[in-house]
């Protein structure tokens, strides 16, 4: 059947609005640097851009940064669901301190958890574990940062998921871990995917924290922002922007990835 | 399975949701739970089913004692009120998901499905998700896979609660059917006393956490044993302690002398059945129900004075 569309002059006069003050948002704020960006990348014609990300330097601080973020990726995933399941569905005194101070790495200024965790787990450490200036710094670091990704947008949907489902397959004879591998996570697979899209593109671009604990030691705990930085500090813009561009297109592929596989997942679930 | 149900008890907090209730299902009947939102109905039936334990008592299902069996494993099909579809699944993965995880093969988990979905009249939307379903296919979807896994016993919340009046009479009359075809013992639970006069051999009805009364449709309606039963099946007028039903009322015609003298107020014509809302002579109101042609007879009409025939009213000692 077909729907005649309703003059409807004003509502289409608030669309056009809203989609130019869109329009004019996003280039001020994303288009416009990130073309800056391209430009400055290959200003010196694309064989100075692949000698600039083919460094030795360059490459290991892309690589370093991609593993570091994938592995943190995958712990968010794990803990991220856990730490929602209990803020939900168990109670115990302290929960609403609890669930405050999951947003707390939001709130911190990233330099600020760098130098906490140094203190903390660097040299003379309270707790006797030192890691300052070693790869597992770089996780540690990325994972503080990176915790409410996946608890704040798993526990919406888990609070909305109707406990029915899983009263029925019970009574079906699910036990509880088939119910969980079954029913539940599936469920939760979409808000998992798109944590872990929000934490593994703030891992890669993160900086603030992990300059202080990993010592930025080229070839080993040096990180792709901090290369940057260290371009932009010898003057060498080429080489940062390089560098840069690397880092976002592997984050706009992954982000990409991420929102297909989620987007199939959810189609019937929400 | 017979269903036996002694002297549970069940608290949530300070709520009472059931006292001291015991009830007995034959095997093979069909029964309907019937009480107000809070009577503890479907406590009761979740208790059954093992989705709550009890504070006290026991659950008995064929000669077996469950009160401390999880749901898994008690042999019960239950179907929610909203159905409780498995979103992530098509329809076909959903009626087999008790088959497969009892881990049957593959080959006769898609025979016994396209079986089901035959038998609740689903048949070509195996591959349908529940989103893409209405209301009244999800209900048949759920009852589709509460029997596949051939339970002893049937446990239905609200199940038409949540349909539009004509696909809720026509999945009442089918499942009255369906029932006589599988013969499988089962319980629901509603607040709509219609329906459970329509639909159910035995009514039980509740109310604050206890048990009214248990019978047939038919006892309940014509011998209640106490006020509340009176009032909650079928209609009643209330004089004092009093309760006289509306059909038993006889308007008389004007001439005859004998009777309560009465003005007619209002008359409501619902189809066949005819509501005539009365004041009697003393001033209170009842209403008497008169069937179409009734009426026309005696030719009633607003503002009309009238003498009326009271039954024998029904007192209960409390």
């Amino acid at each position: 059947m077909r729907r005649r569309r309703l003059p409807r002059a004003g509502a289409r006069g608030q669309g056009a609005l809203g989609k130019g003050l869109l329009g004019i948002y996003l280039t001020a704020l994303v288009l416009l640097p990130i073309a800056a960006l391209l430009a400055k990348s290959s200003s010196g014609g694309t064989s100075a851009f692949w000698r600039e990300i083919s460094s030795p330097e360059a490459l290991a601080a892309i690589k370093l940064t991609l593993a570091a973020s994938a592995i943190v990726v995958v712990i968010n995933a794990i803990f991220g669901t856990i730490i929602a399941w209990v803020l939900v569905r168990d109670d115990f005194p302290g929960k609403r301190v609890v669930n405050a101070l999951i947003d707390l790495p939001f709130a911190l200024p990233t330099i600020v958890a760098g130098l906490v965790l140094l203190a903390l787990y660097g040299k003379g450490s309270p707790v006797g574990i030192n890691v300052a200036f070693t790869r597992a710094a770089v996780g540690l670091a990325l994972l503080f940062v990176t915790l409410p990704f996946v608890v704040r947008s798993v526990q919406p949907v888990l609070l909305e998921l109707d406990f029915s489902m899983e009263e029925a397959a019970a009574s079906l004879g699910a036990r509880p871990l088939t119910v969980l591998r079954r029913i539940v996570l599936p469920s939760l697979l979409p808000a998992i995917i798109s944590g872990v899209a929000l934490s593994f593109a703030r891992a890669l671009g993160e900086f603030g924290s992990l300059v202080l604990i990993t010592g930025n030691l080229p070839f080993k705990t040096e990180v792709g922002s901090v290369y940057i930085f260290g371009q932009i500090q010898n003057d060498s813009l080429p080489a940062a922007a390089a560098v840069s561009v690397a880092l976002l297109v592997v984050a706009l592929v992954v982000l990409g990835v991420l929102s297909f596989v989620s987007q199939r997942q959810s189609r019937h679930v929400l | 399975m017979a269903i036996e149900v002694r002297n549970v008890g069940k608290r949530f907090g300070d709520f009472v949701a059931l006292e001291d209730v015991s009830i007995r299902v034959g095997d093979g009947a069909l029964t309907a739970l019937l009480g107000p939102s809070g009577s503890g109905k479907s406590t009761l039936l979740r208790i059954i089913a093992g989705l709550e334990v009890p504070d006290s008592g026991e659950v008995v299902i064929g000669d077996q004692d469950v009160t401390h069996d999880p749901a898994r494993t008690r042999g019960v099909g239950f179907v929610f009120q909203h159905y409780a579809p498995f979103k992530n699944m098509t329809v076909h993965d959903n009626v087999g998901f008790g088959l497969s995880v009892r881990k049957r093969p593959k080959a006769e988990i898609g025979e016994r499905v396209a079986e089901l979905l035959s038998l609740v009249r689903l048949d070509g939307l195996a591959e349908r998700y529940p989103s893409q379903l209405s209301g009244g296919q999800l209900q048949r979807m759920a009852l589709a896979r509460a029997l596949a896994v051939q339970p002893q016993v049937l446990l239905l919340d609200e199940p038409f609660g949540a349909l539009d009046a004509q696909v809720r009479g026509e999945l009442r009359e089918w499942l009255r059917r369906l029932h006589d075809e599988i013969h499988v013992t089962t319980v629901f639970v509603t607040h709509d006393q219609e329906e459970a006069m329509e639909v159910a051999e035995q009514i039980v009805v509740m109310n604050h956490g206890r048990i009214e009364q248990a019978g047939s449709p038919r006892d309940l309606y014509e011998s209640p044993t106490n006020e509340f039963v009176m009032s909650f099946i079928g209609p009643v007028n209330r004089i004092g302690d009093a309760f006289l039903r509306p059909h038993d009322i006889q308007i008389l015609p004007e001439s005859d002398g004998s009777g309560t003298e009465a003005l007619i107020e209002r008359v409501v014509h619902l189809g066949f059945e005819v509501r005539v809302e009365l004041k009697l002579h003393d001033g209170r109101d009842i209403w008497a129900q008169v069937t179409r042609e009734e009426a026309q007879q005696l030719e009633l009409s607003e503002g009309q004075i009238l003498s009326v025939r009271l039954p024998a009213p029904r007192v209960f000692s409390s």
